[in-house]
């Protein structure tokens, strides 16, 4: 096995197209216990760390570039980017230890593919973009279309992702996530629940609601979206959007949930999430 | 020996120095087994079975033996066979199987080789033809009539049948009538309860570094809570006489008993022995929590009778414990560690029982904290069923001295009342839960060992002094080693080096469990300091040309009343040894007999999130007779250190089997000890009825701690819920079906 | 294989070793430059045992690969006594404070620890018990239970304050 530092995209796309089984990385947090538990050596470690436009973050143009390798400690420790997407940089956060928050990133988390992935439900509830570089050049996605099963991405070979874009919000939108785990810490989400929501006043003009960890990926849950849509929040809508979520739950029985678990508790993260998003909205 | 009167006078045990090895262990120079190389050393790895039960039908090495780096490989057949009645027989099997795995990751195979990297490519190309057999792996399963066998090879200990079976042990004890007592009780609460296996967590992985010289002399370096023990196994192991063997202990990255017996060592040296080269060999987290000894799972039926106005009259137990694929002794300590309250009438009966799972190892009050979790929720019940606060319904049935505990045994004097007492007056039990917590408490006991112990003192020439014992130091008894050598010989506690030496350099000394250190070992370094007292007085008399009679020691001199002179320091004899008679040093030895029990109290508020099934503890106090604390911190700290396991072991550690046998979290990811988010401060009063069989009253403190959380956190779930949970761990999922099965 | 050959700044001297691409930092610092104070509990970044500083970040080193640590910082449990105007005879104030705290018991988890702490208070130097706890949570500690350990942080970030 062998180690590359491309200092350049065009460097990194290189290498991946010249090694077969080759693997980029970032901060290895998954890529390392899957090596100790038996996945083949790739045949190069392509290290994206060392290319600045995959650790930087920028502000511009109405939106938000975040480079795909950076580690999501700056993320959450940025202040401008948490108080305008707080439930984007908890999720990030929630990601893992300090330790782990200041190797792990969204590019990893994302690719990675888990269902359980703590910043992919609010990035999708915040409809960001995953830019990605291959063989032919870059093209743009949504970052919902990037998983499409349990380690399983649309990315062709010889493709990475590069950077996200997250447009801003418009005025009077908030976000939250909310995860489900057994310790306050260290532990992967049993149930994760990102809203997003626009208010007017009392009144929600707009709502995206995604769940983590009780699908094959992350899925957004229109009729939650439609009960919080044109409500106040009130008792009814929200057990509309916990029943919506719990009815659009589709979970595995595993050693860190059952089945009927995760679909209760993704009703009660929803409705809980909601609150807490149209909370910031109105701030 | 008796206790020393007025205990409040002491000068040195109860204070709190720094611990003579901390300076290390916070620069990073401490040595752990697996910080120690040795020139030309190769690394070890094992091949582990993949099944949880099959014979061995071939094994073939030879692809191994070839492969780049290799200087060594061992299977069962470099041991010899110890016969099935050798009390060595099951380590023996299970440090390497011979023709059957037992359960999934046994070790069959393991091979040396420059590199670790290579010792594991190698160790996979061993080639093993199985002949799969039946799984057995629940206890309802395995005591059913017809049940396969999980080890072909277990006999049930002491009485039972003659042919093999699934059952290790099996304990009935009685006394009174429980039957009639039970019937005319005004109250009887029977529930069932069931826990999960646990794992004791201790940071360090097995490790070890064996060099066995062409001599046929090996020398190890061992992660080890007892390296006579780890002599005395490797040794049986290999076949060979235990002088052949020096051990080493290294410094231990803790241990909760799950390093009191022998995984690597022989293994190691007969590759050592095979290779002509030092081996180094280090479990994996992964080999540690799917092939090393976790605690029991455990089935238990408790029935508790009482009278309405709160007296425990009667207990009727069934326990059944899962023991893993070797007969293990922990079926027999459930039911022998009920002993905290007067049940005047009492029919327990426990059971060991196999499955193809691993073989387990002791954890901390091995047993007991299954028994408690089960007792202290009924007798919880009984006393919300009848109104009574439940400090004042254990205070009424509390053991004293004279009161029989479940095996017979009066106990001696002991504090049980004075810990209850204890909590009760304590802030945390004077104030109200905090908004919107429940409180729950609980009792636990353990019994503590004495056993054999050995010391050295010497004394150096300029009045310092050396201990030297032979109790490897998980909890800091160094220190208090040093506190009561300071007190006897009455000079400063930093004039003291406390060493742990090895097998060579200090006499017999059994494993660092029971909480036996502080107690047994302790006793040892006392008498030794004693011994010592009487040559320095003889001396000293011999100095000052007065009568051995007329000399006292006293504040670390000695003084005649007959010599008008100064008293003369330690460091003035020892100064002189030379022409006084020689080196003054002394040893002691000793089979430690009264070791005292210890009680704890425990009291935790919390809250449910009753929408999640999430407990979260807001406040935690854990009251427990220590007898005397030499060193208070490090009382506390035993304390502290049980109590989160035991919070751990009630709220989300399991071990996950899947239907094959497979351990399905062997990794800190998915097997979830606290971590410090989880927790508040673990507040502790350290109460002190000292042991009358000890020089300073000590009572073993390690084990107790982790007796009373479960249940102490089941009753404040109860209270918080109205939910009675009988199954560990408590976990989310299963506090909110229960919740949901409640409405 | 042919090993890498990695120049970086350790404890803040320079500093060089061999290793393969695959050998991760924490066993390049064991193994080459006799480190041994970082411990490996699990090797998959779940106990924090193995932690040290890079580029001032806490980072479990058993995550990284050794090459990684090309032209970085690296600071391990072995530095910190020379760390923050600390001369070497002297202990660092949380070294001190774990000492007088009795923070330790087994002691293994405690390199993991100091590191850890020490990455906390150069980032926050007056943190709450609750940071602390969420701060330290990628730590296991199996012997003390904890609390001994949050006190001694708050003494010595106390300490710290005072002497600047």
């Amino acid at each position: 096995m062998e180690y590359a530092a491309p200092t350049t995209v065009d460097e990194a796309r290189t290498l991946l197209a010249d090694n077969p089984g080759s693997r980029v990385f970032a901060g290895a947090t998954d890529v390392v216990p899957q090596m100790r538990s038996g996945r083949p050596e790739p045949s190069v470690l392509i290290d994206l760390k060392r290319i600045d436009r995959l650790m930087s973050i920028a502000h511009n143009n109405g939106h938000w570039t975040i480079g795909a390798a950076m580690p999501t400690s700056e993320l959450t420790s940025n202040g401008e980017f948490s108080s305008v997407f707080p439930g984007i940089s908890e999720g990030a956060g929630w990601i893992g230890s300090d330790q782990i928050q200041n190797r792990s990133s969204l590019g990893g988390n994302l690719c990675n593919g888990s269902p359980a992935a703590d910043s992919v439900p609010a990035m999708i509830a915040s409809e960001a973009r995953a830019v990605i570089a291959g063989t032919d050049g870059e093209r743009t996605i949504p970052v919902a279309d990037v998983v499409t099963g349990p380690g399983q991405l649309s990315l062709a070979d010889g493709e990475f992702v590069v950077e996200f874009e997250i447009d801003d919000p418009p005025a009077n939108t908030g976000d939250a996530y909310i995860r489900m785990t057994p310790r306050t810490e260290m532990d992967i989400a049993i149930v994760g629940a990102a809203v997003r929501v626009t208010m007017d006043g009392d009144t929600c003009t707009d709502a995206r609601v995604v769940l983590g960890a009780v699908a094959p990926t992350a899925v957004r849950v229109p009729d939650a979206e439609a009960a919080l849509i044109g409500s106040s929040l009130d008792e009814a809508a929200l057990a509309e959007v916990a029943a919506a979520a719990s009815a659009a739950a589709n979970p595995i029985n595993d050693k860190r949930g059952t089945i009927e678990y995760r679909v209760q508790v993704a009703g009660v993260l929803a409705k809980r999430a909601a609150v807490l998003a149209a909370e910031r909205a109105r701030a | 020996m008796t206790a020393i009167e007025n205990p409040k006078t002491y000068k040195w045990v109860g204070t709190r120095p720094i611990r003579h090895d901390g300076y290390d262990k916070v620069v990073g120079k401490a040595r752990f087994a697996a910080d120690l190389n040795l020139p030309g050393q190769l690394h070890a790895a094992y091949l582990r079975s993949p099944h949880a039960h099959a014979n061995i039908v071939s094994i073939d090495t030879s692809m191994a033996e070839a492969m780049p780096g290799v200087k060594a490989v061992v299977t069962g057949d470099d041991f010899p066979a110890l016969d099935i009645t050798d009390p060595n027989h099951d380590v023996s099997i299970n440090v390497l199987a011979r023709g059957t795995v037992l359960y999934h990751g046994h070790a069959i195979a393991a091979v040396a080789a420059t590199t670790k990297a290579e010792a594991q490519a190698a160790a996979a190309a061993i080639e093993v033809e199985y002949e799969l057999l039946p799984v057995v792996l629940g206890i309802d399963e395995a005591m059913a009539d017809g049940a396969p066998l999980a080890n072909e090879q277990n006999y049930q200990k002491f009485v039972g049948p003659s042919d093999p079976s699934n059952i290790a042990t099996h304990t009935p004890l009685e006394r009174g009538d429980a039957d009639a007592a039970m019937a005319a009780a005004d109250i009887v609460i029977e529930r069932e309860f069931d826990c999960a296996h646990v794992h004791q967590g201790y940071i360090e992985p097995h490790a070890c570094v064996v060099d066995t010289g062409a001599d046929g002399k090996a020398n190890v370096w061992a992660s080890s809570q007892g390296h006579f023990m780890v002599r005395a196994i490797t040794a049986a192991v290999l076949g060979w006489e235990t002088s052949r063997i020096k051990v080493t202990p290294a410094e231990i990255g803790g241990g909760f008993g799950g390093k009191t017996t022998v995984y690597l060592e022989p293994v190691a040296a007969r590759l050592s022995e095979k290779a002509g080269r030092p081996v180094k060999l280090v479990m994996s987290r992964e080999e540690v929590l799917r092939s090393s000894g976790p605690a029991p799972g455990a089935k238990l039926r408790i029935k508790i009778g009482a009278t309405s106005d709160g007296e425990l009259t009667a207990i009727d137990g069934w326990m059944a414990y899962q023991v893993g694929a070797y007969g293990d002794f922990a079926g027999m300590v459930g039911a022998m560690s009920v002993a905290s309250y007067k049940f005047p009438n009492l029919k327990l009966e426990s059971w060991g029982v196999l499955s193809n799972t691993p073989k387990t190892a002791a954890y901390r009050a091995p047993s007991a904290p299954h028994a408690a979790f089960a007792i202290e929720s009924v007798i919880d019940d009984i006393a919300s069923e009848l109104g009574m606060d439940p400090i004042e319904l254990r205070l009424k049935n509390a053991a004293v001295e004279g009161d029989l505990t479940a095996m017979g045994m009066p106990h001696p004097r002991i504090g049980l009342v004075e810990c209850l007492e204890a909590l009760k007056a304590s802030d945390h039990y004077q104030s109200e839960p905090a908004e919107g917590a429940s409180r729950g408490v609980a009792v636990g006991f353990w019994f503590n060992i004495g056993e054999q112990s050995s010391a050295t003192v010497n004394l150096n020439e300029d009045g310092t002094a050396t201990v030297i014992t032979g109790s490897p130091d998980i909890g800091g008894s160094r220190a208090s080693m040093a506190l009561m050598a300071a007190e006897e010989l009455g000079i400063d506690v930093y004039s003291i080096t406390p060493v742990v030496a090895d097998t060579e350099a200090v006499g017999f000394t059994d494993v660092t469990e029971g909480s036996r250190a502080t107690f047994a070992t302790g006793k040892a370094v006392v008498e030794a300091c004693r011994e010592l007292k009487v040559e320095l007085c003889r001396r000293a008399a011999q100095t000052m040309g007065v009568d051995e009679a007329e000399v006292e020691w006293v504040d670390g001199a000695a003084v005649s009343p007959s010599h008008g002179g100064e008293p003369l320091t330690l460091a003035a004899i020892t100064a002189q040894a030379k022409r006084t008679g020689g080196p003054l040093t002394a040893t002691a030895s000793l089979n430690a007999a009264g070791a005292g029990p210890s009680f704890a109290v425990h009291c935790a508020d919390l809250k449910v999130d009753e929408e999640t099934g999430q407990t979260t503890i807001v406040r935690y106090t854990a009251v427990q007779d220590a007898g005397t604390a030499i060193h208070p911190s490090y009382v506390e700290g035993q304390m502290q250190g049980g109590s989160v396991q035991g919070i751990g072991w009630a709220l989300n550690e399991e071990y996950i089997f899947s239907s094959d046998g497979v351990l399905m979290n062997p990794g800190f990811l998915d097997y979830r000890i606290p971590v410090a988010s989880d927790l508040p401060m673990i507040e502790t009063i350290i109460v002190e009825v000292p042991n009358p069989s000890h020089p300073y009253g000590v009572r073993g403190v390690g084990e107790t701690g982790i007796v009373p959380p479960m249940a102490t956190i089941g009753n404040a779930i109860k209270a918080a819920t109205g939910v009675r949970m009988t199954s560990l761990p408590m976990s989310p999922p299963k506090v909110l079906k229960a919740l949901g099965d409640a409405r | 294989m042919s090993r890498t050959h990695i120049t970086c700044t350790v404890n803040g001297e320079d500093t060089d070793f061999l290793a393969n691409p695959g050998t991760s930092l924490l066993d390049a610092l064991r193994d080459e430059l006799g480190l041994t104070g970082a411990k490996e509990g699990c090797g998959t970044g779940d106990c924090g045992a193995c932690s040290v500083l890079m580029d001032g970040k806490v980072t479990c080193a058993c995550l990284v690969f050794a090459p990684e640590a090309q032209g970085r910082d690296l600071m391990t449990v072995e530095g910190l006594s020379s760390a923050d105007g600390v001369d070497g005879d002297h202990l660092h104030p949380l070294q001190q404070t774990f000492l007088e705290g009795a923070a330790l018991q087994c002691g293994v988890c405690t390199p993991g620890f100091l590191v850890a702490a020490k990455a906390l208070l150069d980032h926050n130097p007056d943190p709450t018990e609750s940071e602390i706890r969420y701060a330290l949570a990628g730590n296991l500690c199996r012997c003390t239970g904890y609390d001994k350990i949050i006190r001694s942080v708050q003494e010595a970030a106390v300490q710290l304050r005072s002497a600047t």
